[in-house]
């Protein structure tokens, strides 16, 4: 598939290019590459926010053209509703899928017991840390049982501490109920400790460099990164990014 | 200890300089003469204040209802424009350039056109007050309205929800803190729309009682619509405070752990 768009001065930019990627359901795939290479207009497009310009894109076998509501998005903020208590923030996802919130608030008091935050129902987001938020956020993603999970560089905006922290707790979460998980991330060690496969992409226009399949045994742990195949999987990820920035270097 | 003195001093310091300065002011009418028309004593003015205490019930009835009236068919109306402006970039480019361009016609030299229009009645402070009080409330909430985070519409549209749900249920309640400031500031427009209003052709209201009163010299009236006037104002603000409180109680300062 491809995407280009249009600017406002009328040029022509092609975001991605090329790239043809397969994916396995319950798969979890990260997408990792330098700003610009369009991995979030990648999850955009799978998303069906905004249509490909050329190819196509399967889910299942249903052709993407539009949004579809099989699919949970979490971005890299966590974009609460600051009105509404963690409960309703949770269920404000089958709200606007337009199901009966009621029939959901036993899955999502499950959902919030899961990742820590039995006892915070009642409160207000801004009563939150930003990694408290960001566990709602994906609890409102993963309310209404989406297949597809589109991750945009969700833990981007966390501390280092909390972000390895949240990076587990979702793949204990992915372990309990696999679904398809596409993850886009600026964090190298991120993208191997989470993933069956990475995606190395390349920036202007993005392409795919390559698939590199992690095999590491799960579930994973932060140990995992002191691994000599870890460090060889994070070398190779590593290189294929500078290659590409020397390249381009050399172009101009 | 510390607490209560600073929680004291909050209160206590600014009741005791307008105590100072009512008595300062007092005192120089008194001791330097000056005539009552000119400059009257505060004594003077709470005095003939009182005299008049039915009358003004009367007037400030009357510029209050004028100037609520404004305020609401200036919600009414630019609430809607407000919205048009942001869902539509054609709306945009007709409205929006005539809303600033009514906004830069000073309203005061409009008045008097509007109230031979119009006429004479209540009706004409009314559509003063709200072409004064409207032109905020239409920016602001059309900036909150714009404000919506990206990844929120994101959201709706992925999960297919209606640009109408999407407006009930994130858009709207998003801009909220924008649209009530500019309730506050349109609410203290519309009281000066109302008296301008009563300024130009009335025969009730506060504005009409500071008119009348200077021409026969009694300027202790007029302070003491003056002074009514800046009470109204300040108590409509703190009513649209008020609401704004009970409406989005999660705008309020995080509890003192």
């Amino acid at each position: 598939m491809e995407k280009t768009y249009r600017t406002r001065r009328g040029d022509l930019v092609r975001a991605v290019e090329d790239v043809t990627l397969d994916i396995a359901e319950n798969e979890f795939v990260t997408l990792v590459g330098p700003s610009g290479c369009g991995k979030s207009t990648l999850l955009k497009l799978v998303a069906g926010l905004t249509p490909v310009t050329g190819g196509t894109i399967h889910v299942r076998d249903t052709v993407v053209r539009d949004p579809f509501p099989d699919v949970g998005i979490v971005f890299q903020h966590p974009v609460l509703l600051p009105w509404r208590s963690v409960l309703d923030n949770v269920l404000f996802s089958a709200d606007m899928l337009g199901l009966d919130p009621k029939g959901y608030r036993a899955r999502a008091l499950e959902l919030l017991a899961l990742s820590g935050l039995a006892g915070f129902e009642t409160r207000l987001p801004r009563e939150l840390s930003g990694g408290m938020q960001q566990r709602v956020a994906i609890c409102r993603a993963l309310l209404p049982d989406p297949s597809l999970l589109l991750m945009d560089e969700p833990f981007g905006a966390l501390d280092a501490m909390t972000r390895e922290e949240l990076g587990l707790e979702l793949l204990r979460i992915w372990e309990a109920r696999r679904k398809t998980i596409l993850f886009v991330t600026h964090s190298i060690p991120e993208a191997i400790l989470l993933a069956d496969k990475v995606v190395v992409m390349t920036p202007r226009p993005g392409r795919l460099a390559r698939v590199i399949t992690i095999d590491l045994p799960r579930p994973r742990t932060v140990e995992l990164e002191f691994d000599a195949k870890f460090k060889a999987y994070s070398d190779e990820v590593r290189g294929l990014i500078f290659a590409s920035r020397r390249t381009r270097g050399d172009g101009r | 200890m510390a607490g209560s003195l600073r929680s004291l001093s909050k209160h206590v310091v600014p009741a005791a300089t307008l105590a100072v300065a009512i008595v300062v002011w007092e005192l120089a009418c008194r001791v330097l003469h000056i005539p009552k028309f000119i400059m009257p004593a505060p004594s003077q003015i709470a005095a003939e204040t009182w005299e008049w205490r039915y009358r003004f019930i009367g007037h400030s009835w009357v510029t209050l209802y004028e100037t609520l009236g404004g305020f609401a068919l200036s919600i009414v109306v630019g609430v809607p424009l407000a919205t048009l402006i942001v869902y539509s970039p054609w709306m945009r480019r007709a409205l929006y350039p005539l809303i600033v361009l009514l906004q830069a016609v000073p309203k005061i030299a409009v008045a008097p056109v509007l109230l031979l229009v119009i006429g004479y009645g209540e009706t004409s402070k009314v559509i003063v007050a709200f072409l004064v009080a409207f032109f905020p409330i239409v920016v602001d909430t059309a900036t909150g309205l714009a404000a919506t985070p990206p990844e929120l519409l994101e959201l709706s549209r992925s999960y297919r929800a209606s640009a109408f749900k999407t407006f009930v249920k994130v858009r709207f309640p998003m801009a909220l803190p924008f649209f009530f400031s500019g309730l506050k500031v349109a609410i203290t427009l519309a009281v000066i729309g109302a008296v301008v209003g009563e300024f130009i052709g009335s025969d009730k209201g506060l504005g009409y009682v500071i008119l009348s009163s200077t021409s026969y010299w009694k300027t202790e009236l007029a302070f003491a619509s003056m002074i009514l006037l800046s009470l109204i104002a300040v108590l409509l603000f703190g009513a649209v405070c008020l609401v704004e409180r009970f409406v989005c109680p999660w705008l309020a300062p995080a509890a003192e752990e």
